[in-house]
């Protein structure tokens, strides 16, 4: 097999617009230039960009320390996963490596990682030990191609010896591969899933790792619990939550673990969404008749409404990359379907056709929405909804979930590469993800009913 | 002379055109008599109109059969082939027909439910305020996706009303709810305008705003859980909360 690998690209600011226009082509390949949307998304080679062959023995004990193999299984796995699921790399499968693994650069013959089987083009490698109660790994990034300058990236990490101390270094070093291979956009191996779970007998909201580990109860509010919406810097969660007075949005601090105050407005309030710079939020809200779309300050000042529809509209979510329009879903014309306005309440356009269209999450670069959608309702119709990719200039769209079940509210990492989503396939409520081509689909979630899912913005 | 004669020639002709073909017909041996037809079998229906009443009330038992000779109805004993009759149970009853004819037999029932008196016209000593108003004031119901009242759902708006006039210190809350598809936000938003529909139906007639609280539950708070037409049903609704 005769396999010809591009010279890795020289990290500049070259190299990065080269790769966020290599991401545009790969999903602007999804939308045919012929007014009919694809059905299906083609994968694997077809789409035009190759993912480097990169290879990942597991990390070798540093010294013969009894700790070591706990933790060595914790970091080998969690960096393992971390690139597989990363979409820009294609993992070369253990089964082809050499018995002998490096730990380090000496050990590295690269005669046996650039040919078959392994046929690898980058290879990961490195060495963790504990030492008088200290976790220290070291890990290297090898082109091994270029055998006179081979060396991309050689980092040392010390922390605690703890497992969740060496998961959190295998994201790290996972994260710079990432970066460095993934054309200068940053990992998201340190971000967290906002989620509603009713694990603890009633519907509150959760955070999770980006991979579904440290799932942990953030409100104790006690009644019904939804929509959560964390902030850009991190600080807070708005969520929307039935007090006595009726459906909320309520203000809950990350930094204090409590409750913080806002305003209550009357009616019924519904689905908060930030602004890309914070400082606003929109939200649906009943307090002037029937539910429409308001924004107002993060304080809750400036409470006003930007449109004016007859249906209830609900689920606003804004422009990420520009924070001057908002996607929202409207019942206006009976089935509710997903509209854009500006932020100033004009220029209100229609983007879905047909069925019945919700939970709007506009992509990191502005380009895209995806959306859950039933694409063809009828009377008595069982409801399986599905996850679409649409382009948000020309309203074409791509099916990403194909499987059955409810798939319903999508929302976009902050890389623009994964969405993660609810869906009942496994026969009950759970949040799963996937790269944005529809690939790597995998379960996040396994207790209780988990719904509702919000990727942090960074 | 002539006239005779051909008077009795016409004679001896027809004679012999009788005989001739009484000759013909005898000639042939008649056909066995054909055997009896057999009997048809019998049929029934019985039929009670209303088929629920309350305790005290009666209903018209109607019933009609064919091909019977003995007709007898469970409860009740022998009865013509074909008739009507009052009844006045006092209990839920199947009313059980079996016809019997020389064909076979039929049989056929109808079911009467006896309820306990309504409330209103009958509460007993112990009946309270909520549960009067449990009693009386029936819950509204949608089509999917709708937040418009069902024209045959106005007969219930009315009869709520009339209850709710005749209480004017009793306050309540209309619920807003919705069945198990689609989204849980639109559903919430959905419930909030079904709950303020029902409320706007009571308040145009002249019923006092503030007597009235709404709340959407959205899909949150299901009646039922199957995923069925039926169940869907029983979901998409406004209901009513006596509020204490």
């Amino acid at each position: 097999m005769n396999d010809t690998h591009r010279p890795v690209p020289h990290f500049t600011i070259g190299a990065r617009l080269l790769s966020a226009l290599s991401l545009l082509i790969l999903l602007g390949s999804l939308f045919p230039s012929t007014s009919f949307a694809q059905d299906w998304v083609r994968t694997g080679s077809g789409l035009g960009v190759e993912k480097v062959h990169l290879a990942v023995p597991d990390f070798k004990p540093s010294n013969s320390d009894p700790q070591n193999d706990a933790l060595l299984k914790a970091f080998n796995d969690t960096l393992w996963n971390d690139l597989d699921n990363s979409g820009v790399v294609e993992l070369v499968s253990k089964s082809f490596y050499p018995l002998q693994a490096p730990g380090q650069p000496p050990e590295v013959t690269f005669g046996v990682w650039n040919s078959p089987p392994p046929n690898a083009a980058m290879l990961a490698f490195g060495n963790l030990g504990v030492a008088a109660g200290k976790l220290t790994v070291q890990g290297w990034l090898y082109d091994v191609k270029n055998t006179a300058s081979p060396e991309v990236l050689g980092k040392q990490y010390t922390d605690v010896a703890t497992s969740d101390a060496a998961r959190l270094i295998a994201h790290k070093f996972a994260d710079e591969i990432i970066f460095r291979l993934g054309g200068g956009i940053p990992g998201i191996t340190e971000s967290k899933i906002y989620f509603v779970s009713d694990r603890s007998g009633n519907k509150e909201i959760w955070v999770m790792d980006y991979d579904g580990s440290n799932q942990r109860q953030l409100t104790h509010q006690g009644s019904v619990s939804l929509s959560p919406r964390v902030s850009p810097d991190g600080s807070r969660l708005a969520f929307s939550s039935l007090t006595k007075a009726g459906w909320d949005i309520l203000m809950f601090s990350l930094d204090l673990n409590r409750l913080v105050s806002f305003p209550r407005f009357g009616g019924t309030n519904l689905s908060p969404a930030w602004s890309p710079d914070g400082a606003r939020l929109a939200l649906s809200s009943s307090r002037g008749g029937n539910s429409q779309i308001y924004l107002c300050d993060v304080s809750g000042a400036n409470l006003h409404r930007i449109t004016s529809n007859k249906g209830p509209d609900v689920g606003p979510v804004w422009n990420r990359k520009t924070g001057a329009q908002i996607a929202f879903v409207s019942g206006d014309t009976g089935l509710p379907q997903v509209y854009t306005i500006e932020a100033d309440g004009t220029n209100q356009q229609r983007m879905t056709d047909q069925g019945y269209a919700v939970s709007p999450s506009w992509s990191p670069n502005g380009q895209f929405l995806t959306l859950a959608w039933i694409r063809k309702y009828g009377p008595g119709e069982p409801g399986s909804s599905d996850i679409y990719l649409m382009d948000i200039a020309s309203k074409q769209w791509v099916q990403l979930t194909h499987d059955g079940g409810r798939n319903d509210y999508p929302s976009w990492a902050p890389d623009g590469r994964h969405i993660v989503f609810q869906s009942s396939r496994s026969g009950k409520e759970e949040i799963w993800m996937m790269l944005a081509d529809g690939t790597k689909l995998h379960q996040l979630t396994f207790t209780g009913r988990n719904t509702q899912p919000n990727w942090s913005w960074k | 002379m002539k006239h005779q004669t051909w008077k009795a020639l016409a004679t001896v002709i027809a004679l012999a055109g009788i005989l001739m073909l009484g000759a013909c017909h005898k000639k042939a041996a008649p056909p066995p008599p054909p055997p009896p037809p057999p009997s048809a079998a019998p049929t029934a229906s019985i039929s009670v109109s209303p088929d629920t009443i309350a305790q005290g009330q009666s209903a018209t038992l109607t019933w009609q059969t064919s091909n019977a000779t003995d007709v007898s109805i469970d409860g009740i004993g022998a009865v013509q082939p074909s008739g009507t009759q009052q009844v006045t149970p006092t209990d839920s009853i199947t009313y059980h027909l079996v016809a019997k004819g020389s064909g076979g037999n039929q049989e056929a029932s109808t079911r009467l439910t006896v309820t306990p008196p309504p409330g209103a016209e009958a509460a007993p000593p112990s009946s309270t305020e909520e549960d009067l108003f449990g009693h009386n004031v029936k819950d509204v119901y949608f089509d999917y996706d709708r937040y418009d009242i069902r024209s045959d759902q106005q007969a219930s708006i009315q009869a709520d009303m009339l209850f709710l006039n005749q209480h004017p210190n009793i306050n309540f809350t209309v619920e807003g709810h919705c069945d198990s598809r689609g989204s849980t936000e639109y559903n919430l938003a959905l419930g909030d305008q079904r709950a303020s529909a029902v409320k706007s139906a009571l308040t145009t007639a002249g019923i006092n705003p503030n007597r009235i609280k709404t709340i959407s539950y959205g899909k949150e708070k299901p009646f039922c859980l199957e995923e069925s037409e039926g169940c869907w049903r029983q979901n998409r609704r406004g209901h009513f909360v006596y509020q204490k």
